[in-house]
Formats: C-alpha cells, structure tokens, sequence
C-alpha cells in the first residue's frame, strides 16, 4: 500500500514537472538591471533602449512573442528569476560556471573584455598589487569584476562596491575612488566620453582567467525551460546569418 | 585555541556559503555597525539635551529654529538624507580642496553625520516631551527654595526628565540599530553591507539574510537588556514597594 503510494505520488510530481516544461510563452519577461549605457539605458524622454534591448525585442520578434522588459537591481536579478518575476534574464550577463549552477545560458551573443579606469592624474601604466596598494577600488557589487577584485586585491586595497555603475562613477567624479575595474564598453562611454575630466584605460583589456571573465554574455533562463533556450538560441543563429545582428551591433559599437 | 580553531574549520567545512572569509565579513560589518551606531547614539544624545532645552525655551527665537530643525529630519526619510550628505557634497564647487574632504570622502563619517543628526532630531523631541512633562509641584517647590532657572534645570528638571525618557530613548537606539541598514547604500560594508555581499556571490538570499537578521536579533537583546537594567536601577522610586 504504502509503495503504491509512493508510486503514485512520484507519478504525480513527473508529470506536474513535465507540465512545467512543456509552458508555451507568448509573452516573454526579462528581467534587465537598467542603467548600463550602452547595452541598457534610458534615453533623455525616458525610453529603454540599449544592444540588449534591441537584440532582445529582435529576438522576441523572431520567436513570435511578445517581450515585456522588468527592471531589477543587479544583487537581485538571479534570486528574480528563480522567484519568477521574470522568465529570462538579459543584461549583460557574463557566461560562468558559478551561474551556471544556477541558470540555463543561451549561447553567448557578445563577449566583452572588462578594464580598468582612472583619471589620467594616477599616472600607473599597469593594474597589480603595488600599482594598487592603498588605492580606493570600484566595483559593481555581485558583478564578476567584483569576483575578481575581492579575490585578487582584497588584501592590498580598498574595495567599494555600489549597487549601480551610475553611482559609481558618480563617486569617481566626486574623486572618492582612484580606478574602477568595469566592462570595457561601459567604461568607454561613461568614463572616456565623460566631459567632467579626463579618465584613461590602464592596461590592457581584460578576459583572462575564464574562471572569473567567462565566455561572453549570454540570456539566462530558469533551468528546466530548455525549450525555450533553445527558441532564443535558433533566433540568434538566424539574426546573425540575415544580418539584423550586425546592424544592431553598429548601432551601438560602430562598424568593427 | 589551536583545538577550537580546527574545530570551527572542520564545522565550516562542508558548508559553501559560511567560509572563514565571508565570516571575516560579517565580523567586519558587526565591527561597521556597532562602530556606527553607538559613535551617532553618543554624539547625538549629547547634541539633543541642549537643544532640547532650547526646545522648551519660551522664547519664540530661541526655540523655532530648533523645531525648524527636528521638524526637516524628522520629516525626511534618512534614506534620503544620508543620500544628499553623501552624493550632495560632491556638488559644492571645490570641496575637492577643502580640509573637510579627507573626512567626506571616506563613506564613514557622511553616513555618520546623516546617523548623528537624525538621531538627535528624534532624541530632542524625546527630551522636550519629557521637560514639558515636568510636574508643575517640582517646578514650583524649586522656585520656593530659590533657585535660579539654570540650577532648577540641573538639579531638577533634567534629572527627572530623562528618568521619564528612558522608556522612549531605549526604543530611539534600536530604531537607530535598524536604520544602520541602510548604510550599505553609500558602500559601507555594515553588516546588512556583508548580507547583500554574500547574496549576490553565492545567490543565497535566505542563508544571507537569515544569518544576518539573527546577528541583528542579537545586537537588539542585549540593547533590551541593558535598557531594563538602567530602568530597574533609575525607576526603582517607581515600584510598588514589597515588603
């Protein structure tokens, strides 16, 4: 009796996960940590734009859903996902195995180095342990730059860590922090575009070691809506063969 | 020593998110908040009992702009003021040079002057309440011994004021407690600073938090504790006596 039950009832749990797996979306929620100029913003009359969104509303259009876009602070935006307040998370996330544990990525769309910034009177060449002993570090909190810093420099410097970029830059205007350690193209169009002073790249671009810099942005989904991933993945190889992608891209990051 | 430290790293052994390190930041941020919160609970008790007496002063000049002041902190979310103390300053033309930006540069001390200011608001108000509340007979039996305004306040007015405070002053320093949270705002690593730290590198939101809130729980029993033994001793002429 009691095995029968048992029985019974896994039969019920299998078939109440496959129900879950087979969801249909028409209309799909990613979740999005806005500002991240240029893959995320607002513009001046207040409309999101940005790569992500572009691509994303590309994709969805593809797909034949509809895209609904929900704002969510970065520390957050896994625990969002997981509590379904979203389906999928597209903002400018870096593929690692520390994520993967705990989402399904899309293949990746872009990869991006991340760099060093600081006002050009810092005058160091290179970012290591003595050039940044005693400095003032920041970073986004939860991003794998902060991964990285906190792994690496901890122990020589001081370490900042803000909820968004804005106010971290913000904080390096005001001359509170001496470099900040960013996804190059933020940094770029942030910092060196910035008319307030003048900021430099120090060092070279950074994507090594993987373990911290992963291999490239991907679209996080939940981990049992594989078919959905897969949707996302055939659009992307589609928009990449016709061209669309490349036009967004030159949208963004001119012409390469 | 040497027995207790392997005991606690084989504890932490099995476990992914309480490392020594994550630990080490949770210590830290005990250290931030503690630090915090009893450095703007000293400055601001000290702040609030002239103004208090201000506060309650008849004349109209000497105690509007007292209440001006209690009125606007206590009237704005603290959120917002350790906002405008913290990013605000950095829009005054120059206070790059000035002496003041060693101290406002480091998140510490803006977040301390927006804790001590709030503090003290809400701790004047406290105070008044408690003068007003003064009981005419005391009042009129100091006049009829002669004493001045000052020695009557001294010796008087203050002392029993703050015995009646000390009920509503106990729950001023564990809103003061709480509202620390919010520190991790401007980048301080407090304790809720560690929590959210912890979170968003191991995507545990419940072992993060729930640690942290017991931290808190704690920190707020023995404020409790130590405010029920300072009434047991102040208060004792207001027990019934047993025999």
């Amino acid at each position: 009796m009691k095995k029968l039950l048992t029985v019974s009832l896994l039969g019920l749990a299998v078939a109440a996960a496959s129900s879950a797996q087979a969801r249909d979306y028409d209309n799909v929620r990613i979740g999005v940590d806005v500002p991240y100029e240029p893959m995320e913003y607002r513009t001046a009359d207040g409309e999101l734009t940005g790569f992500d969104i572009d691509l994303g509303n590309a994709l969805c259009e593809r797909i034949g859903v509809t895209c609904e876009w929900v704002e969510q602070e970065w520390d957050g935006i896994i625990p969002g996902l997981m509590s379904r307040n979203y389906d999928a998370i597209m903002s400018s996330m870096t593929i690692n195995d520390e994520r993967r544990q705990q989402v399904l990525f899309s293949d990746p769309y872009i990869t991006m180095p991340s760099a060093w910034f600081a006002p050009s009177s810092l005058d160091i060449s290179e970012a290591n342990e003595e050039t940044l002993a005693g400095k003032t570090i920041g970073v986004q909190r939860g991003t794998l730059q902060d991964n990285f810093v906190t792994d690496n420099f901890s122990s020589v410097a001081q370490i900042s860590r803000y909820s968004t970029a804005d106010d971290m830059v913000l904080d390096m205007e005001a001359q509170r922090l001496d470099i900040v350690f960013l996804d190059f193209p933020i940094g770029q169009s942030t910092l060196l575009d910035s008319e307030e002073a003048e900021y430099v790249v120090v060092g070279e671009r950074i994507s090594e070691p993987k373990e911290y810099f992963g291999d490239g942005f991907g679209i996080a989904f939940r981990q049992r809506d594989e078919a959905l991933a897969e949707q996302f993945n055939e659009a992307l190889a589609e928009l990449q063969e016709d061209g669309t992608y490349d036009e967004i891209y030159a949208r963004y990051f001119g012409e390469e | 020593m040497l027995d207790i430290s392997a005991w606690f790293n084989d504890l932490l052994a099995d476990n992914l998110i309480f490392t020594p390190t994550t630990l080490g930041y949770y210590w830290e941020g005990l250290v931030t908040t503690t630090q915090l919160v009893f450095l703007s609970l000293v400055a601001g008790l000290i702040l609030a009992v002239p103004l208090a007496i201000m506060r309650s002063s008849k004349h109209k000049w000497i105690s509007l702009p007292v209440y001006f002041y209690t009125y606007v902190f206590r009237g704005t979310p603290l959120l917002i003021q350790l906002y405008i103390i913290y990013y605000g300053v950095v829009f005054i033309d120059g206070i790059q040079e000035t002496f003041l930006w060693p101290v406002l540069r480091e998140a510490f001390y803006p977040a301390l002057i927006a804790f001590t200011l709030n503090t003290a608001a809400y701790t004047t108000e406290i105070f008044r309440g408690a003068i007003k509340a003064t009981s005419k007979g005391e009042i009129e039996a100091a006049r009829a011994y002669g004493m001045s305004q000052s020695l009557m306040m001294r010796r008087i007015i203050l002392p029993s004021a703050f015995r009646r405070a000390l009920p509503a002053y106990g729950n001023e320093v564990i809103f003061m407690l709480h509202a620390s949270a919010i520190a991790s705002v401007v980048t301080l690593m407090d304790l809720t600073g560690a929590a959210r730290f912890v979170y968003a590198r191991f995507y545990a939101p419940f072992d993060a938090f729930l640690f942290v809130a017991a931290i808190y729980l704690c920190l707020t029993f023995a404020i409790l504790y130590f405010f029920r033994f300072l009434e047991k001793k102040l208060l004792a002429h207001l027990r019934p006596q047993n025999s």
